[in-house]
This record gives structure tokens, C-alpha cells and sequence, in this order.
């Protein structure tokens, strides 16, 4: 009885709280109208969770590139169809890894951070304030970082994508001897602009949207305490990698699938 | 008006009416719900049954547009202060001048820092929240609170964790501003000397709700034997020591076994 009692109440919490998450998501959706009138606050989280996480993008795109650029060589030259790199690369990159690596990316730095900086907000008592001073947190700290995330997400995803790809092509070309004309060519004959790169680009706007919707709702919702605000950093981390390779799978399977 | 927590009743039908145009001293032990019942007043919280009216207005049945509007008109100092880390001083002032009106920036510069002045900040507009100490800070955000010149001005033990000079500063500032800006204010402490010395009236809580009330000379004459207790600081009386607890002598001698 108490393990059925435990697990009954386990779900009723799970139940509960997904449903505060999608009014918060209702309230966020709403507070985003109003951000038209002030730009400058949207700019400023551009700023922050787009802006500061592109080195790590860069970095990450970079040496992702370089390994797709190793092992597609190492495998494809076996088969001597090594000079259709440049498609294996930009392929793995625009459709997969490039949105989803991306996204666990920006759990880690950005939506971290969100979660961190909101559920502080709350323990210190700044968005109670906030609120008796007329002034709606929704309007004026959740639905900025909202959009903020849901914006540089694809952006953040493309930029990783072409990097990789200048990546592989350094491996690739520079030091396995693919040749230059092939890796373009072969890329350039293989990658659809909407096969491909749209439903990259789709995947990584809905990777965006639920990476920002997890990252401001755990903070807005944690215990206001240092220990709260460390779960829910924890929670925003684990929680987007989990929805982003499950919507991944989803994804993919409606969009180069069957399913 | 009633109030609960899961199954822990914080307010069990508490009546209280708050005199316009003074201040009014909510006191208690930790734990009785005196910050709820500022964040009841605020709209921040909702009573699972009763009423909470400011100014006729039962805050709990407007609309978020109505609510917003009238918190206006209602000032909050919370007890840690809540400055916006992000901002520093002047822009912590100016917030809720910026986000509730369009006054042009210079209008804004000269109220913020005449509120500044009102707490004898005026020299600290370029600081950082971090630069300043506990009672600068309570400072700061009592500028902040009465940046919209609240007609009801909440305080949330303005008096804890202050040395004694910051915390007769903040007892004049309480006290000045109430009668200077004709506000009403409702002060939640448990500091018992500081609350008698500004407050007109004095509201004694206790288990959800009112136990004593009166002015503070009259609650030092004809006080209870509770209100005593807590009054005057006795570490022993209607509220024990003790947490209830077994027989002392049987559990020592059971080891901790029962």
C-alpha cells in the first residue's frame, strides 16, 4: 500500500508540475508581445545567452568537424569514395549534430545559466520584489531570456554546422589529401536546402524552444533556497538533453523516416 | 481570514484593521505568518477563505491589470533588502519610476535622487548592491519603496540583523516618512522596543491569530499574561521553554529506547 500510495502521489507531483509548466509557458507567450515596445531588453539577453556561448560553439563546431572529418575519411577511403567527405560531413552536421549537439551545448552554458540566474532572482527575493513594485516578472526578466534562447538556439546551430564543416574540410583536405573540388562539389551535390538544412534548422528551433522553456521555467519554479537553486540547474541540464534527444529521435523520424 | 500551508493552518480566522494615515506594529514570534500576511495584503498570496481589503478593494477578486495598479500605491521593503543585483543604486531607485511611468529622464534623476536624500543616500547613487552594507542596502530599497510615494508602505523586519545605529536609522526614517508622505504603514517585527517606540496601534499574533491588541502604552499596562511574555522577553510562561517532549527522567534512564 505505501509503495502504491508513493507512487501515486510520485505521479500526481509529475501530473502537477508539468501542468504549472505549461501555464508558465501560457504566461511566457503572453509576455512576449509587449517585448516589442523594449528591444534593448531582448538585445541585452541576445547578448548574454547567445553571444557569450558562441566560443564554446565554435570551439565544440570546430572539433566536431575535425573528428566527423578522421573518422568519415578513415571509413569511406577503405571503400575509395573518400572525396564524398564533404557530403558525409555537412550531412551528419546540418541534419543531426549540429542541432543537437548545439543543444546540449547550451544546456550546459546557457540554459544553466538562466536556470541559475532566475531561481537566485527568486531566493533573493528580486522577482517578489519585482512584483510589489507593479512590475511583472513575466514581461520583464522571463519572456526577454525566453525569447533570447528561443532566437540564438538555430542561429548558434548554423554557426556550429559551418564550422564543423570548415573543420572537416581542414582534416579532410588539408591533411588526408581529399581534393578541394571534390569536398565542395560532392557537398554541394548532396545537401538539399530543404531536405536538409530546413529540417535542420526546424529541429533546432523546437530543440530551442523547450531547451529556453526548461531553462526559465526551473528557475522560476525552484525552492528559493541555495540548495533549490542547485537542483534546478542540475534539473534544466538533464532534463533538456533527455527532451532534445527524445524530440531528436521524434524529429528525425518524421522528417527522413517513415514514422 | 484564513490561511493554510498543506495541512499547517498559518492564519485561522485572523481579523485586523489597519488605521489610514499610521503605523501600525504586527508583532510575533518566528514563525507565525507575519511576512504571509504581507504578501497576503500584497496579492502575492491568496486566503483559502476571508477577505483582505485595501482601500474597499478586495485584492484577491481584481483582475492582474487591477492588481498591478494598485500596487502602485503600496510600498515594500523586504527584509533582505531585494535590490536588483544587475542595477546599481540610482538605476534601483529608478526601476519602479521607469517601468510604471514615462517621466522624462531628467524628472527621474531628480526624484531618484531626492529619494535618495530622504535616506541619506544621495552620495552612494553610483554604487553597486555589493558595495554596500546590510543597513545601506535596507536603506537603498526603503528609497526604492517610496519611489512611487505609496499611499500603503509594508515593512518586513526592517529592524533584523542591523547594528544600532543603522537600526535608529531606520526606526526616524520609518517613522518620518509615515507622518512626511501622509502614508500608511504596516510594520512585521519582532523587535519589541523598536515597534513600540513608532507604532500607533500594535497587533499581537499568535497561532493565526490576533492575541493582544492596542496602543503600545496601553499593551505595557493591561497585556496578558502571553503578551507579556513575549513583551518583555521571558524566557519561560504560557509559552514554554520546552519543546513538548517525554518525561526527562524516563529518557534518560531508557537510553533511548521508548
Amino acid at each position: 500500500m505505501g509503495a502504491f500510495q508513493r507512487l501515486g502521489q510520485w505521479s500526481l507531483g509529475v501530473l502537477e508540475r508539468l501542468g504549472r509548466g505549461h501555464l508558465f509557458l501560457f504566461r511566457t507567450l503572453l509576455a512576449l508581445g509587449p517585448l516589442a515596445m523594449r528591444p534593448r531588453l531582448l538585445i541585452r539577453e541576445l547578448y548574454s545567452v547567445g553571444v557569450l556561448s558562441l566560443l564554446i560553439i565554435v570551439v565544440s563546431g570546430l572539433f566536431v568537424g575535425m573528428v566527423l572529418g578522421y573518422q568519415g575519411y578513415i571509413t569511406l577511403v577503405d571503400f575509395g569514395a573518400a572525396e564524398i567527405l564533404g557530403a558525409v560531413v555537412a550531412l551528419s552536421l546540418v541534419r543531426e549534430l549540429g542541432p543537437v549537439v548545439t543543444a546540449l551545448l547550451f544546456a550546459g552554458r546557457a540554459g544553466s545559466a538562466l536556470t541559475a540566474e532566475i531561481g537566485l532572482m527568486k531566493a533573493t527575493e528580486q522577482l517578489s520584489s519585482m512584483e510589489m513594485m507593479a512590475v511583472d516578472p513575466y514581461k520583464r526578466v522571463i519572456a526577454p531570456r525566453f525569447l533570447a534562447a528561443v532566437i540564438s538556439l538555430p542561429l548558434l546551430a548554423a554557426i556550429f554546422s559551418a564550422v564543423g564543416v570548415m573543420g572537416g574540410y581542414f582534416i579532410g583536405v588539408g591533411l588526408l589529401g581529399v581534393d578541394s573540388g571534390s569536398y565542395w562539389s560532392q557537398m554541394q551535390a548532396s545537401v538539399d536546402l530543404f531536405e536538409d538544412v530546413m529540417n535542420g534548422v526546424i529541429k533546432s528551433m523546437v530543440f530551442g524552444l523547450v531547451a529556453a522553456w526548461i531553462a526559465v521555467y526551473e528557475g522560476y519554479d525552484c525552492a528559493p533556497t541555495s540548495e533549490g537553486v542547485s537542483r534546478a540547474t542540475t534539473r534544466t541540464v538533464v532534463h533538456t538533453a533527455l527532451a532534445v534527444l527524445a524530440l531528436d529521435f521524434i524529429l528525425t523520424g518524421l522528417m527522413f523516416g517513415d514514422l | 481570514m484564513h490561511f493554510a500551508r498543506g495541512d499547517r493552518k498559518i492564519f485561522d480566522g485572523l481579523d485586523i484593521t489597519i488605521p489610514r494615515g499610521q503605523v501600525t506594529a504586527i508583532m510575533g514570534p518566528s514563525g507565525t505568518g507575519k511576512t504571509t500576511l504581507l504578501r497576503l495584503i500584497g496579492g502575492q498570496l491568496k486566503p483559502d477563505r476571508g477577505q483582505v481589503l485595501v482601500e474597499g478593494q478586495d485584492v484577491h477578486r481584481l483582475s492582474l491589470r487591477e492588481l498591478y495598479r494598485l500596487r502602485r500605491r503600496m510600498g515594500m521593503l523586504f527584509q533582505s533588502g531585494a535590490l536588483l543585483t544587475d542595477l546599481n543604486v540610482f538605476d534601483n531607485v529608478a526601476f519602479p519610476i521607469r517601468e510604471n511611468t514615462r517621466l522624462p529622464e531628467p524628472v527621474v534623476r531628480n526624484l531618484v535622487l531626492m529619494k535618495l536624500e530622504a535616506v541619506g543616500l544621495r552620495g552612494a547613487w553610483a554604487l553597486q548592491p555589493s558595495e554596500l552594507s546590510g543597513g545601506m542596502a535596507r536603506r537603498v530599497a526603503l528609497a526604492r519603496a517610496i519611489a512611487l510615494d505609496p499611499l500603503l508602505m509594508m515593512y518586513d523586519e526592517p529592524f533584523t540583523g542591523l547594528d544600532p545605529i543603522t537600526m535608529a536609522v531606520i526606526v526616524s526614517l520609518i517613522r518620518r516618512l509615515n507622518d512626511a508622505l501622509g502614508m500608511t504603514s504596516i510594520v512585521v517585527s519582532h523587535d519589541v522596543a523598536e515597534a513600540n517606540s513608532i507604532a500607533d496601534w500594535v497587533y499581537l499574533i499568535s497561532d493565526g491569530r490576533v492575541v493582544d491588541q492596542g496602543s503600545p502604552s496601553q499593551l505595557q499596562r493591561e497585556a496578558s499574561d502571553w503578551s507579556r511574555q513575549f513583551l518583555e522577553g521571558l524566557p519561560d510562561g504560557p509559552v514554554p521553554f520546552h519543546y513538548p517532549a517525554p518525561d526527562y527522567l524516563d529518557d534518560l534512564m531508557t537510553g533511548g529506547r521508548s
